[in-house]
């Protein structure tokens, strides 16, 4: 798949209203022929709007959060790679069935370290979504993902996986081929791969389709990706009866799904902050604060030898859990 | 009225005896696939199986234990573990009183049995899951229960046998649910590394989180007839691909036939194979 940027701004969420107004008094200001005459009221609205935006995105529901993550214009795999990646070498096919452009895998430098890369792609084109079924990986996908990570293993290269997916594709084909249990297969041998593993929740994280690509020495969130079980529509529809505005709203909330919810509950070890009004506004900055995280993880990760790591992996997985102590 | 099985000694109501007319309800049931009357205790007797037509009734974890342990042999581990509510879930109900009904229905704390156990005289590690108790969904309980046995079975050197009933993972302790996935899933890949045998038996049904970690895992997985298995609900899929799934999807027969579990076993079979199989594997 070829590079993908031009992020529009046309795409604005209901909640940036107030923004994309102040925006548009902004650049009618700025369009008058005595435009410098207004320095300082332009000045004044600039200000107006930055605050007004960081507070917009300081105040967001879990549900406005889900569909920041959503965003049409929010950096995918592709975009991460393109901007942090020396030298990225893509690797196609899981030697099985097919090449899944839903997981996107390769080798690549990020920062000093060489790496393997894998990540759902959504896909920014009409084309690309349709090809990459919105993000929705089907079974190859994830044999894919476990033949290059098994891969890196073999040659000591740390795995940086992206995460950002609805869910696995739930279709006929992927059922005959074993979601289920492609699925299941990486859970068990990421718990157990010897060279360092970290993974970051990039937009969405659904369900066991995230968590295909998601065991990890280190987890973190980006500061506007969800990460639940199930999506809020999801679970709107069966608890609730029915997925709407409101149901859906209150089953965002009630999932603990936000980067600061899944954090406090012990569940990833980390969130990156996303520029002002989110990764959106600005891929290059959002880039660099996921690059000086994985730089910095993997720089520490290092350190431990395979099987230590292993261990420690399976000492953080085995205390995940709230229950009551049973005799 | 269809035909009534003439091996059991069960007639259809009309046919009872005088003085035992007034039976009570629940004497007799209706099997769902064929629909004929059952006397309930026959069908009690034939392992929760229809005479008729061999249909399955799913079975609760207190009776797929006394249907697979030899008789006085199980020992139960972590039966007092107790759901908690880490994320205080509230949705048309709060998921305290959900847990509250299913522990009254039930009588157990959460959906999974976990125990030491004797099958044919074979010492075993078996888990069954309990599909009455909110469908079989994997919180923390089930998880940690599950990763508890799978752990002692590694430690004791003995086959793990887990019994899937589940339509997933429980929505209402969202990414602690999800996680048990990594945390069982993490536990076999050390019981395989142990060189431990693993069957992983699949019955009606078994979707979602469990089908996509622990259950798929077994060293050899076996299914009981017609089991709905798979990742994704039926419904979902259909409202996805917007056409017809075709007859038998999903089941445990298209399932072998896609390649993706080892057999489908009768019930009054499943005894004998488990211990042949622990038989070949030398444990």
């Amino acid at each position: 798949m070829e590079k993908t940027n031009g992020y529009s701004t046309t795409y604005a969420l209901a909640f940036e209203q107030p923004v994309i107004e102040l925006d548009k008094q902004i650049a009618s200001l700025h369009e008058r022929q005595n435009a410098a005459e207004y320095a300082e009221e332009l000045a004044s609205l600039q200000a107006n709007r930055d605050s007004l935006l960081a507070k917009l995105y300081r105040d967001l529901s879990p549900w406005d959060v889900v569909k920041v993550a959503r965003h049409p214009d929010r950096p995918q795999t592709w975009d991460y790679i393109n901007l942090m990646c020396r030298d990225f070498r893509e690797l196609h096919g899981d030697r099985h069935f097919g090449d899944d452009p839903a997981i996107v895998t390769g080798f690549g430098r990020i920062g000093p370290h060489k790496v393997m890369i894998v990540g759902h792609q959504k896909g920014r084109s009409t084309q690309q979504k349709i090809d990459c079924h919105w993000g929705c990986a089907h079974p190859e996908g994830y044999r894919k993902a476990l033949h290059k990570m098994t891969l890196a293993a073999k040659f000591g290269l740390p795995v940086v996986t992206f995460i950002d997916t609805p869910g696995a594709y739930p279709g006929l084909k992927a059922e005959e081929r074993g979601q289920a249990e492609a699925i299941a297969l990486n859970l068990r041998e990421m718990s157990r791969l010897p060279t360092p593993v970290v993974a970051v929740v990039i937009g969405e994280g659904g369900s066991g389709g995230a968590l295909g690509i998601g065991v990890a020495d280190r987890v973190a969130m980006l500061e506007y990706a969800w990460y639940s079980v199930i999506s809020p529509e999801g679970c709107a529809a069966i608890l609730w009866k029915e997925a709407n505005e409101q149901n859906n709203t209150a089953a965002a909330q009630a999932l603990a799904l936000t980067a600061r919810d899944n954090l406090r509950n012990n569940l990833v070890d980390d969130v990156i902050v996303e520029p002002v009004g989110a990764a959106h506004r600005n891929p290059k900055l959002a880039s660099d604060n996921l690059q000086n995280w994985i730089v910095e993880q993997i720089r520490d990760l290092k350190r431990f030898k395979p099987q230590t790591l292993v261990q420690r992996r399976y000492e953080k997985l085995r205390r995940i859990g709230a229950h009551s102590s049973g005799a | 009225m269809t035909q009534v099985s003439t091996r059991s000694w069960g007639d259809s109501p009309e046919d009872a005896p005088p003085g035992k007319k007034a039976v009570p309800e629940g004497l007799w049931i209706r099997c769902p696939a064929c629909s004929g009357i059952l006397f309930r205790r026959s069908v009690e007797n034939n392992l929760w199986v229809c005479p008729e037509c061999q249909h399955h009734f799913r079975v609760s974890g207190e009776q797929r234990v006394k249907q697979l342990a030899d008789p006085g042999s199980f020992e139960p581990m972590n039966a007092d573990m107790a759901p908690m509510d880490p994320l205080n879930f509230i949705d048309l109900q709060p998921y305290k009183e959900r847990i509250a009904a299913a522990q009254k229905k039930t009588g157990q704390n959460d959906g999974v049995q976990t125990g030491r156990a004797f099958i044919k005289g074979r010492r075993v590690i078996l888990a069954c899951m309990d599909f009455t108790f909110l469908g079989g969904s994997m919180g923390s309980v089930i998880g940690e229960k599950i990763t508890l046995a799978i752990e002692a079975a590694g430690e004791n050197n003995l086959p793990l046998v887990i019994v899937s009933a589940s339509g997933g993972a429980r929505m209402m302790e969202s990414g602690f649910s999800l996680m048990q996935m990594a945390k069982t899933t993490a536990a076999l890949a050390r019981f395989d590394d142990q060189g431990g045998l693993f069957i992983s038996v699949l019955t009606d049904p078994t979707t979602g989180g469990v089908t996509a970690s622990f259950a798929m895992l077994g060293d050899v997985i076996l299914a009981e007839p017609k089991a709905l298995i798979g990742f994704a609900g039926p419904r979902v899929i259909q409202q996805t691909i917007r056409q017809e799934l075709p007859e038998g999807f999903q089941r445990a027969e298209f399932l072998q036939d896609c390649g993706f579990i080892d057999r489908v076993i009768a019930r009054s079979e499943l005894r004998s194979e488990i211990s042949s199989i622990i038989d070949y594997a030398g444990k």
